[in-house]
């Protein structure tokens, strides 16, 4: 037994300094904490620590889908277009670009750029990056993403030819785009993710580029991928052959994927990382009113909305009166200021304010429990009912999470207490919960919406069918309708806004959707860091990024 | 013993084809799918999605190719997670939940046999009041309320060790402690009462009458028996930190395989789930079966063979 014994602790010694042994070559954990602590000087290292997260899904931007993979390509790769601090569209691999009069043929020429190995970048590099999208053996799931392309559609579904896709390279560098409307923000989509250059020469000799760093994973952006640890880190470095090396200052970005808000901030507390909360990461909420108190919380409006659908084919929601009753019972900036208290605005319109600007105010005013008692009053007479105790039972739906959870019992007692209205809540796990959704197995249910592009178009066009995929609440409007085809092809700017705005009165004045609040971003940030830039939309670059 | 082993790997093949099958229908009859989202794909793109992942077959064809792929051992590409195929998240994040579960599992042997030794010998003094309050801390006090404890202490406020991921061994160590925390509270109170025990027998006090010192007592006569029950509890101990990890790898980063096992359900990636269903039963099949084997070895009164013994 006493060999036995010494054996096995002698076997635990040799594990604990095998242990010790294979993780001890890593770099200093302790010397580069304090680089980025004892800033002030022009010497400060330019190394920014950031986390995003999670493991980005996929780096091929025909396969990406998610915002973390968004933030990676965004840095290491460059479109046709890239999205400036201040917020609109600036050439970046077009040096120039012709819009023909209808508006809807596009004429890129590329300008002087190469890939990270030497290759230049040329037309065909977009073509087959979009056309490789667009295969439906490639199973893109953001394929959609590329449908405002003439034949893109028939394409991706299987109806169409490759050949009549509307995007072709003339020559190295004029790359022709055809369009199926006239698309005013077309510019602006340029710059999103599945819009992304692939070095065809790479990728049509290796269709696993995109899986790991190394020599096949080439960019043309202001960084390289140097590493990528699965599950557990990015590194990114300046790229010496991108165009506008001279703009970019941060030598080296490290993207950890820490997925808990706790450990996220006592991080950055500590100095292992330059900023915490989103984009790319979160705060706990917990944490929120302290941050805030000390002066220390960034927070920066974002297009993005947290709605209540109603489903509209039940009762008693099929009732347009009782929808806005319960609608213009809820107190929204008590919402904000109790329980999320991340500085959003309410929101009684269902397009941002970054986008429709009178949107600050909205359609009605927040909490009006004067006016939501007598649509209630009205609804009720109209379903033959004599008081709200007489309402079929209403059940509102949320997936799990405890901020959804106070908000729908928030929300539950404002009913009560506003309206007189007993609702019972219902918590499913997110999965089953779409499917819910999907069925309309629900009666009022909870959703957020992000945009994709700085349009109103993306708030509003799901609603456009009562069978589209996102629509959820079974409300459909023949005039909603035909705004929105005539914005299509509207190719006055400011006509088109009109049509859009006009749209959205005809949404609010059925109102299938109860709008909540409009999202706001939340981070800290290291005091020296400057310049990170993050756009309306929350998507983050580091193109400009520095310390000083 | 052979034949002992034998039967016991015929078992095993069987529960493992057991658990394959239970998963597989579970994941099925649950609700949702891999590609469900806030932001609805267009249907055709769905079918063509459910037609490259073999999802528009019938269940028994999907079931066989199932069965085929785990023979082989090659768990298909991951759902979610398109640059990665199941092998390569198990062969990536195995290695470091292995090495965190080991450490852990030293770290709670180690001091937790020593704890319960100085409150055995010291028993009912200040020495062993200390070490049993130190043991009901551990067992009561969850491990994700340690994790926060020592990152807030030991990282934050002394700076001794970083507050989390996973680069060198002084990142290791908070992690260890905080999954090692409840074994080790518990080896404490395991190894105190079979001490206790121990030191109770006549033979002890033989010894002691025969002018032994107490040193040799403790350590020749004493332990060695009050050990057996820690030896036994190394089974289940070593399954419950392999499988048990993904809470203290979430909040210290850590790229394990144990978050898989949580995200790769609420992602609906079936073939993640499934990979690493699989891998984790032959994994504590085999524990099992070793802890079965070590009792035999360990205590001669135990038999394999013969007597009905199964698990």
């Amino acid at each position: 037994m006493n060999k036995r014994l010494s054996i096995f602790f002698s076997m635990l010694l040799v594990l604990s300094m095998f242990l010790a042994a294979c993780s001890g070559g890593g770099d200093n954990a302790d010397g580069g904490d304090k680089g980025g602590d004892d800033g002030g000087k022009s010497d400060v290292p330019q190394e920014l620590r950031v986390n995003i997260n999670t493991e980005p899904p996929s780096l091929n931007p025909g396969l990406a889908q998610d915002s973390t993979s968004g933030t990676v390509l965004r840095n290491v790769l460059e479109g046709l277009t890239r999205i400036s601090p201040e917020g609109k569209p600036e050439n970046a691999m077009a040096e120039d670009i012709k819009v023909s009069e209808d508006g809807k043929t596009y004429t890129f020429t590329i300008r002087d750029a190469k890939w990270s190995n030497g290759d230049p970048v040329i037309a065909k590099d977009f073509e087959y990056a979009w056309k490789w999208a667009l295969d439906p053996a490639n199973n893109s799931t953001y394929a959609y993403q590329l449908y405002y392309l003439e034949g893109a559609e028939a394409f991706n579904t299987g109806k169409g030819e490759k050949d009549a896709v509307g995007v072709k390279a003339v020559d190295e560098k004029t790359l022709e785009v055809k369009l199926v409307n006239p698309t005013p923000y077309f510019e602006e989509l340029t710059a999103f993710y599945t819009y992304l250059p692939v070095n065809s020469k790479i990728a049509e000799a290796n269709p696993e580029w995109a899986t790991d760093a190394g020599e096949n994973f080439t960019t043309n952006g202001p960084f390289h991928l140097a590493e990528w640890a699965h599950s557990d880190k990015i590194v990114l470095e300046k790229s010496e052959t991108y165009w506008d090396a001279e703009t970019v200052k941060l030598d080296s970005i490290e993207m950890i994927m820490i997925n808990d808000p706790n450990t996220e901030l006592s991080m950055f507390d500590n100095g292992e990382l330059d900023w915490a909360g989103a984009p790319t990461g979160a705060l706990p909420t917990d944490a929120m009113q302290a941050l805030k108190d000390e002066g220390r919380l960034v927070t920066q409006p974002i297009a993005g909305i947290y709605n209540y659908k109603f489903n509209t084919t039940v009762e008693p929601f099929n009732n347009v009166n009782i929808r806005k009753a319960f609608a213009h019972a809820i107190n929204r900036q008590e919402l904000i200021d109790n329980i999320l208290q991340g500085e959003q605005l309410p929101a009684m319109a269902i397009v941002p304010p970054s986008m429709f600007e009178e949107n600050e105010k909205g359609y009605f005013s927040d909490n009006d429990v004067e006016k939501a008692k007598e649509y209630l009053q009205k609804g009720l007479e109209e379903l033959g009912l004599k008081d709200a105790s007489e309402l079929p039972a209403v059940t509102l739906s949320y997936n799990t999470s405890e901020a959804h959870q106070k908000i729908a019992q928030a929300i539950q007692d404002m009913w009560k207490q506003n309206l007189g209205v007993e609702v019972t809540l219902d918590n499913s796990e997110w999965n089953v919960y779409l499917d819910k959704l999907d069925q309309m197995d629900y009666q009022v249910a909870r959703l957020g919406w992000l945009g994709d592009f700085n349009d109103a178009i993306n708030f509003l066009e799901m609603y456009r069918d009562a069978d589209g995929g996102n629509n959820n609440t079974g409300w459909e409007s023949k005039e909603f309708q035909d705004l929105l085809a005539k914005s299509a092809t509207e190719t006055d700017p400011e006509a088109r806004q009109q049509l859009l705005k006009d749209a959205e009165a005809i949404f609010m004045e059925d109102m299938p959707v109860a709008p909540i609040y409009f999202y706001t971003n939340n981070w800290v940030q290291a005091e020296n860091l400057k310049d990170v830039a993050v756009s309306g939309l929350g998507d983050v670059q580091y193109k400009w990024a520095h310390f000083e | 013993m052979a034949k002992y082993i034998g039967k016991r790997l015929v078992y095993m093949l069987l529960s493992l084809w057991m658990i394959v099958t239970a998963t597989f229908f579970f994941m099925r009859i649950a609700p949702g799918n891999p590609f469900a989202s806030e932001k609805k794909l267009p249907p055709e793109i769905e079918a063509n999605l459910n037609a490259h992942f073999g999802l528009d077959k019938p269940w028994y064809a999907q079931y066989w190719e199932y069965l085929v792929r785990i023979v082989n051992w090659d768990f298909g590409p991951s759902f979610k997670y398109k640059s990665q195929t199941v092998n390569d998240l198990i062969n990536d994040g195995f290695p470091v939940s292995f090495l965190l579960g080991m450490e852990a599992i030293f770290i709670a042997i180690a001091v937790g046999v020593l704890l319960g030794i100085i409150a055995a010998l010291k028993h009912n003094r200040w020495p062993d009041y200390t070490a049993m309050i130190v043991a009901v801390l551990g067992i009561s006090v969850p491990s994700f309320i340690m994790a926060s404890f020592l990152q807030y202490f030991l990282a934050i406020k002394m700076g001794i060790f970083p507050v989390a991921r996973w680069e060198s061994f002084m990142h290791s160590v908070l992690p260890a402690i905080a999954l090692a925390s409840t074994p080790m509270a518990f080896i404490a109170r395991l190894t105190r009462s079979s001490m206790l025990e121990v030191l109770a027998n006549d033979y002890i006090k033989t010894a002691k009458s025969k002018g032994l010192s107490s040193g040799v007592i403790t350590v020749k006569h004493t332990i060695r028996n009050a050990l057996l029950p820690v030896v036994t509890y190394m089974g289940p101990l070593t399954a419950g930190i392999l499988t048990g990890s993904f809470v203290i790898e979430r909040i210290f980063g850590i790229p394990g395989l144990g978050a898989h096992f949580v995200t790769s359900i609420n992602n609906r990636d079936y073939t993640v789930i499934m990979g690493v269903t699989v891998f984790y039963s032959i994994l504590l099949l085999v524990s099992i079966l070793l802890v079965d084997i070590a009792y035999g070895i360990i205590d001669p009164r135990i038999k394999l063979a013969g007597g009905k013994k199964g698990e």
